[in-house]
């Protein structure tokens, strides 16, 4: 409840005020004093990258404590009503004991809270996090806030991970992060009112005006604009930035777009809000699975492909801890357990096997559902999906500031 | 009703009848502005009865009471509860002491920067919330202050004081000063006067703005984005879980913060009129 | 110490606000003409052309939002009035009651009631389905991400605001001042225009103020049930500030938003000489 409805506190509003020109006019000269005296700037907080042996240097002196906390997006971990079964094993395991929060909702939100406190140096409360790939991550890396990984302690990454996740652009030899999970940003649309898609085309097509959703990401809207034009964005430059702005101002400007969704895209597709959509696979697999009739596509022009990363922040306190873990879900039998979960793309090859024997093994509701999981390729993508696939271009920061000074407007203006 | 009686002679049979007319259809404008203003809170209640298979709480599925038990399946939920509490609990302590302190001085006295406090008192109502939020949110960074608890009961406080101050100081300039003289006349010293006369007379004063501050706490979104930090309240994880799909789980928080408010508003209601 | 008194009883209360609202403010300022971003660090510049870059960049978002605020404001006044009166002069007994109700569905939080709308206003939703089936509406109207579903949002987000100050300024009208008129033969509708009305300026006023200033400044509205032409000046300031990092840009842009209301209160106030009513409303 407001207490601006509270009828005292009105009474006492509407009484006379003795305000007066002049205490406006002595309030304002002592601002403008205080104006001129705080005339500071923010320090900058730009960091040099580690060097190779320091590497070393940081992990020799690290020891393994038993505790773990890790930050994580929601709904991304096997759930069995309050129990995370591939956390129990790995305590079961290791005896490091696990505390869970599923304290990420966007990337942008949660980096925002943790740079302040990575920049003076405090903990953040977590020894584990999971960033997406984009500007946060390539901010937290530029500027140091992520611990440099010991690869020697990762032995099942090294063994099991599939090469399209090995050696990121952005991340070079997997410097600072693996994978948690894979997914792609394709083209989602309800077939009773949308024929079958095949191209990016449909997304400006007038025919769906007023129905068309795109995402609010500038990362994500540019990619697609460069698809549509046939541009690779690993190769883009700022000309070809610009001509993908245009296609998506083109694109607003006609009224095509009924809104840039988050992920709140979901709900508006499987309520009929809108018709076709950029769409996550993740998602839109568990709206199949959950018995919708939608369909999800890699557009022939292409799609984007995108990792949610574990990383350890530089102040974590228990950084051998969340390495542990990091390695341990590369084991074919727990990434296979997150899958059949999580629904979206794992970074563990040999997990379809796996889920086709667990398949096997279960019975009604739960084998169909699994089936389902190995069959789909939106969580076992083909070969000539992933060969359209491309990721979001890596940005320097001016870069970055072009950049976003040519997107945000379009879908965030 | 004494005016149709005394200005019977003037009023019209047909007048009358109009004007009764007239009065019904203004009742039933109010009761439709009344049912406009309930339409969704019915509909966050009942939607935490559904029995939704779905991750998705948006189409009726049938009655169920499973959820009230399976509100402990979002911890994080939980704990954003129980922050809205400790942040609200201690942002009322604060705000009551200090805004009852203002009150009294700005009922009570005239002296010199009383109308730049009040100025001040106005802006910090008058201002649109976001601006409020990010000026602050520029003094943190400016000043190196980190985020979090702390910086979100600053805020707090900042913008429920001068609600508590108004109240207070409208209860102040009511008072019946005669009492007091009476008892300082008596002897009693100033303090006495104060803590056994004046506060209790006051108190009904004191205890509207407590509450006024606590509701302002608990509900507050925009001023408390900006400078949370890494301390999520219920509010910033609703919205936070809007776009992941809200469960059922968070429709029943909402009903029970929503009965704990009915709750609360009733009592005040009763003893008000026991008090009038 | 007697003259003391007032002073030390501010001095919390005072201190508090001087520290958390005058002097952020003054730092907003600041910031707003420094340049730079947060990874290399803000540099005073006295950048004062950043207020022109600001103001000619994001002219449409202000323009909408102050026609939202306005728009808002009208329909909620035109809407609390009646109720207001009708629960002043003829809630009897039950006045709290009625008061009580119309605060009572603010207890819910207000992202929760703006979601819940989202919920009943859906294409194909409780509200719209039946209205289209029954063939009362085309196929493909919809409400959500038009400007009438932010206004709406708006209006029933801050209506409170509208009707508790004028129910309040109409309580404290005395029902012997309308009988005595109607003792001087005026009419039902003449001693409301002449008599009611111009007594319950002062809870307009109010009320107008309560409800412009955050309808204007309000960005959760847009950003739950509007559309890409329904952006407010809000959802800009929460990019630049929460988003980007971009300090100077967000902190000028809320600085001129901040001066905007002002200038629009003092000079309504100016307008409508409301000090001469507020100080006799007092009495």
């Amino acid at each position: 409840m407001d207490p601006r409805t509270n009828p005292a506190f009105l009474r006492g509003m509407t009484q006379s005020r003795s305000v007066t020109r002049r205490d406006a006019l002595r309030l304002g000269g002592l601002s403008a004093a205080g104006l001129a005296l705080a005339a500071c700037g923010v320090e900058g907080k730009r960091v040099a990258p580690p060097a190779r042996d320091a590497v070393a240097e940081y992990w020799a002196s690290k020891r393994k404590n038993g505790t773990l906390r890790f930050a994580n997006w929601p709904l991304y971990i096997d759930k069995d009503g309050k129990r995370y079964p591939s956390l129990e094993m790995f305590t079961a395991d290791t005896g490091i004991k696990v505390t869970y929060q599923e304290a990420i909702q966007d990337v942008g939100t949660f980096f925002g809270k943790v740079q302040p406190l990575l920049a003076a140096g405090n903990d953040i409360g977590y020894d584990l996090m999971v960033l997406t790939n984009g500007f946060q991550l390539n901010r937290a890396i530029a500027l140091g806030y992520l611990v440099p990984l010991d690869h020697s302690k990762l032995p099942n990454f090294a063994a099991n991970a599939s090469s399209a996740v090995k050696d990121p652009a952005w991340d070079p030899n997997n410097t600072h992060t693996i994978p948690w999970t894979v997914g792609v940003t394709g083209i989602a649309y309800n077939p009773k009112y949308v024929d079958k898609v095949t191209s990016m085309a449909d997304l400006w097509n007038p025919r769906y005006k007023g129905k068309i959703g795109m995402m609010l990401d500038t990362q994500e809207a540019a990619n697609f604009g460069m698809f549509a034009l046939g541009i690779d964005p690993d190769a883009s430059t700022e000309a070809d930035w610009k001509k993908a702005g245009a296609k998506l101002k083109e694109q607003r400007d006609a009224g095509l777009v009924r809104k840039y969704y988050e992920n709140d895209y979901v709900d508006a597709l499987a309520r009929g809000d809108i018709w076709i959509t950029m769409a996550w696979s993740g998602d839109i697999f568990q709206q199949v699975a959950e018995g919708k009739d939608l369909r999800f596509v890699v557009p022939e022009e292409g799609g984007t492909i995108w990792t949610d990363n574990m990383c350890i922040p530089k102040t974590a306190q228990n950084p051998v801890d969340a390495l542990t873990l990091m390695d341990y879900v590369y084991q074919p039998k727990i990434a296979t357990m997150l899958v059949e979960y999580i629904n979206y793309i794992t970074p563990v090859t040999a997990t379809r096997e796996l889920v086709l024997a667990d398949a096997d093994k279960a019975t009604g509701e739960k084998k169909a559902s699994l089936k389902q999981i190995a069959e789909s390729p939106l969580i076992f993508p083909s070969e000539a999906d992933m060969a359209k696939l491309r990721s979001y271009k890596t940005l320097t920061t001016a870069q970055e500031k072009v950049f976003q000074d040519i997107f945000q407007p379009i879908t965030q203006g | 009703m004494s005016a149709p009686a005394i200005a019977g002679t003037n009023a019209r049979p047909a007048a009358r009848g109009r004007s009764r007319l007239g009065d019904r259809l203004l009742k039933a404008y109010v009761w439709l502005i009344l049912a406009w203003l309930f339409v969704p809170i019915a509909v966050m209640v009942v939607f935490g009865f559904n029995d939704t298979r779905s991750k998705s709480n948006v189409t009726w599925q049938g009655f169920t009471l499973r959820w009230w038990g399976r509100l402990d399946e979002y911890p994080q939920m939980i704990e954003s509860v129980v922050n809205s509490l400790q942040v609200a609990a201690l942002v009322t302590l604060i705000t009551t002491v200090i805004g009852t302190l203002l009150g009294l001085a700005l009922g009570r006295y005239r002296f010199r920067g009383q109308g730049a406090t009040n100025l001040a008192m106005f802006a910090a109502i008058a201002s649109p919330e976001i601006v409020m939020g990010a000026s602050l949110l520029s003094l943190f960074i400016s000043a190196g202050v980190k985020t979090g608890f702390a910086t979100v009961v600053v805020a707090h406080v900042l913008f429920s004081l001068s609600f508590v101050a108004i109240t207070v100081r409208a209860r102040v300039i009511g008072l019946d000063r005669s009492i007091e003289e009476a008892a300082r006349d008596l002897g009693a010293s100033t303090w006495t006067t104060f803590w056994r006369i004046t506060f209790p007379m006051i108190l009904p004063g004191v205890v509207a703005g407590a509450l006024l501050a606590f509701a302002l706490s608990i509900d507050d979104f925009v001023i408390t984005q900006f400078t949370n930090g890494a301390l999520q309240t219920f509010p910033l994880w609703i919205f936070g879980a809007t776009r992941n799909g809200v469960p059922p789980q968070v429709n029943i928080v909402g009903t029970l913060i929503f009965a704990v408010g009915v709750a609360i508003a009733v009592i005040n209601s009763v003893t008000a009129r026991r008090r009038t | 110490m007697k003259r003391l008194t007032p002073y030390l009883l501010i001095l919390p209360g005072g201190l508090w606000l001087a520290i958390f609202l005058v002097v952020p403010m003054v730092f907003m300022a600041s910031v707003s003409l420094q340049e730079g971003d947060s990874l290399n660090g803000f540099v005073q510049t006295f950048n004062v052309g950043i207020y022109g870059d600001v103001l000619a960049q994001y002219r449409t978002q202000f323009l909408r939002s102050a026609g939202y605020g306005l728009i808002g404001t009208l329909i909620a006044v035109v809407l609390a009035y009646p109720m207001a009166y009708w629960i002043a002069f003829k809630g009897g007994e039950r006045k709290s009651t009625y008061l009580l109700l119309v605060l009572l569905p603010f207890f819910v939080s207000f992202v929760l009631r703006t979601v819940s709308w989202k919920f009943l206003l859906a294409d194909d939703g409780m509200v719209l389905a039946p209205l289209k089936s029954a063939g009362l509406l085309p196929d493909d109207f919809h409400v959500l991400q038009t400007t009438t579903a932010v206004v709406g949002g708006l209006v029933y987000n801050y209506l409170p605001f509208m009707i508790l100050p004028i129910y309040v300024a109409l309580e404290r009208v005395d029902p012997k001042v309308i009988e005595a008129a109607q003792d001087l033969y005026a009419a039902r509708r003449q001693a409301f225009t002449r008599i009611v009305l111009p007594l319950s300026l002062p809870g307009v006023f109010a009320g107008v103020l309560m409800t412009f200033v955050p309808m204007t400044a309000d960005y959760v509205n847009a950003s739950i049930l509007g559309g890409p032409d329904n952006t407010m000046i809000g959802n800009i300031i929460q990019v630049e500030y929460l988003t980007n990092g971009d300090y100077p840009t967000a902190a000028a842009l809320s600085f001129a938003l901040m001066a905007a209301m002002l200038i629009g209160i003092f000079a309504y106030a100016r307008a409508l000489g409301t000090e001469n009513v507020l100080e006799a409303a007092a009495r």
